[in-house]
């Protein structure tokens, strides 16, 4: 059981709450330019982490927000709560950011291609 | 769908070797001796430097493997290697529930080879597993989930598996302990039944297993934790572990929940996510039931233990984790649709309730396959219902590992169906839990 303090609404048990995810998962801009195999990793591989994860919540049966949060899977200790669309602070976050193959990824070159920010 | 071919034909059929069987005389024998002179069921060897095939993970399926890489295949120099005691992870945890009503051709196809294994096991291992085909009913609770139901016997049968539709007055009848009240917030329009299924003693799978494995010579060995691979131009040479390096010829990994970090430690990924799945069971009770009840729509599935325990299980919990234990609300969801369906249990205490950690598929479907590893396989992604797979699993995963190259059977569950898009979605059947 799961107590998650919700950015609007604090604390609250995980009941209230749906789980999202993995987080930082970028949708590919021309999927068409991919390999099958690069888009099978896009799809279908997952970050399955015994350790820090970061994932998306929703405040589902509350506020209704979403909201990225670092979780330890092996222990369920909370280690962050951050806003959607921002990347995590928390050192433990930012190795966990960093490590993730995504970021190498081709998949997540198309979807960075051509963006502005 | 593709057939199992001569079954357990070549297997061992009680032991070869020398171990004492099992028997009415050796259970009156050992009486005399108050049961204290049983010879040891396994050994507890050092691991030797090196081996032909090293299993990783003695839960059911490494331990069946291990089992029919030696009786069927004649490898004998095998370790099965297990961070933990045989038997501790999902294979002791599980509700034990045995069908083989799944959907689609290449599901039909190796659960029913695991049917047929399950029906003679106890006789091939000389160990009794308690293997009881008292039935699987799953319920529906509207006309759409009646309509689906049907198409799934429909299409169960043609793959000359048993299945048949039931509609609420024969499921009274089967079962008077169940409420058919049509005011009910999800009321019973019907079900089906697979008569065949039933439930298996967990324990007595993996000990079953063990013993006879041990009997052909493999290496057991508990408390041993697998750090890493040796790998050498893309080929797997061994195993680092907590007793060492061990040097293998072929290694087969079959780590369920774990399977994500194995993987790592292989240096590729899976299409797999683990999670926590609860079951609970009550004070043991007189026999009220004797099928096993499942419900998609409500999320529980329930049946009663030779103990007399009810034996209750829900849905995995939503989130990643490793932890062994899930959140309070899934298993109390579950009560409530079991306590609507079932008044009578509404007073009843729960005794224990436990998590395993679940290792689950995007199409509910097991993997068996090779790896961009050589000589390095991995049996896993069974997800919320792999027990009823242990036997055939073991079987078609030890052919693959003895020849290199999967079987009819084994060959569509391989990781390259993620990248060709035959996938085999399971989640109708899969269903709830199991
Ligand atoms: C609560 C619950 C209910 C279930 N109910 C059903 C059901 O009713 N019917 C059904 O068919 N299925 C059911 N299942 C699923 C079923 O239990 C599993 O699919 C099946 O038992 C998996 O068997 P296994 O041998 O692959 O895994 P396990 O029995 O989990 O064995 C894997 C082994 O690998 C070992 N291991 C992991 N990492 C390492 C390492 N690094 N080094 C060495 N060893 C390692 C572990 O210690 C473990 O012993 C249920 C599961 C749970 C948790
Ligand atoms: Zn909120």
């Amino acid at each position: 059981m799961l107590l998650i303090d919700c950015p609007w609404c604090g604390p609250r048990d995980d009941a209230e709450f749906h789980y999202g995810g993995e987080a930082h998962i970028l949708r590919p801009r021309d999927a068409a330019a991919l390999s099958d195999e690069e888009f099978a990793e896009y799809l279908f591989m997952q970050q399955n982490p015994k350790g820090p994860h970061l994932e998306r919540w929703s405040h589902a049966h509350g506020c209704r927000r979403w909201f990225n949060m670092l979780r330890n899977t092996a222990t369920n200790e909370i280690l962050e709560i951050y806003p959607m669309g921002e990347k995590p602070r928390s050192e433990a976050g930012k190795a966990a950011y960093e490590a993730n193959w995504r970021r190498g990824s081709a998949a997540e070159a198309n979807a960075l291609s051509g963006e502005s920010s | 769908m593709a057939t199992s071919g001569d079954l357990g034909g070549k297997g061992m059929r009680g032991l070869r070797g020398g171990k004492q069987r099992y028997s009415i005389l050796s259970l009156a024998r050992n009486a005399f001796s108050h049961h204290e002179n049983w010879e040891r069921a396994w050994r507890s060897p050092e691991p030797k430097s090196e081996y032909d095939v090293v299993i990783v993970g003695a839960g059911g399926h490494g331990l069946a493997t291990a089992y029919y890489l030696a009786s069927q295949h004649g490898v004998r120099n095998i370790a099965v290697i297990d961070k933990g005691w045989l038997g501790g992870g999902n294979t002791g945890r599980n509700t034990t529930i045995i069908r083989s009503n799944y959907l689609w051709d290449e599901s039909a196809a190796i659960y029913e080879h695991s049917m047929k294994l399950w029906e003679g096991l106890s006789q091939e291992l000389n160990f009794n597993t308690m293997f009881s085909q008292r039935g699987v009913l799953t319920l529906a609770h509207s006309e759409h989930e009646m309509r689906e139901m049907t198409r799934r016997v429909e299409a169960i049968r043609l793959n000359g598996i048993d299945s048949e539709v039931m509609n609420p007055e024969q499921i009274k009848r089967l079962v008077p302990i169940i409420d058919t009240d049509p005011n009910l917030r999800y009321p019973v329009m019907g079900g089906f039944i697979q008569r065949r299924g039933g439930t298996a003693r967990h324990d007595a799978v993996a000990w079953g297993y063990a013993r006879a494995a041990d009997e052909l010579g493999v290496d057991i060995i508990q408390n041993c934790a697998v750090t890493g691979f040796l790998i050498e131009n893309g080929v797997v040479k061994g195993v680092e572990t907590e007793k060492g390096t061990i040097k293998a010829g072929k290694v087969a990994c079959v780590v369920a929940g774990h399977a994500g970090v194995v993987a790592e430690m292989a240096g590729f990924r899976l299409p797999i996510t683990s999670r926590p799945l609860q079951a609970l069971v009550s004070e043991p009770i007189k026999p009220i039931l004797d099928v096993v009840i499942m419900s998609n729509a409500v999320h529980m599935y329930i049946s009663q233990s030779d103990k007399g325990e009810m034996v209750l299980g829900a849905g995995a919990d939503s989130y990643n984790a490793y932890t062994q234990r899930g959140s309070l609300n899934v298993p109390e969801g579950m009560l409530a649709a079991a306590v609507e369906l079932f008044p009578v249990l509404s007073r009843m205490s729960m005794l224990r309730s436990w998590g395993g950690i679940v290792d689950t598929c995007p199409d509910a479907s097991p993997v068996i396959s090779k790896t961009p590893v050589q000589n390095l396989y991995f049996n896993c992604g069974w997800g919320t219902g792999g027990f009823k797979a242990t036997p055939g699993s073991g079987h078609v995963f030890a052919d693959l590992v003895a020849r290199d190259e999967p079987n009819k059977i084994a060959a569509p569950f391989a990781l390259d169906r993620f990248t060709g898009g035959y996938l085999i979605d399971e989640h109708g059947a899969a269903g709830v839990a199991h």
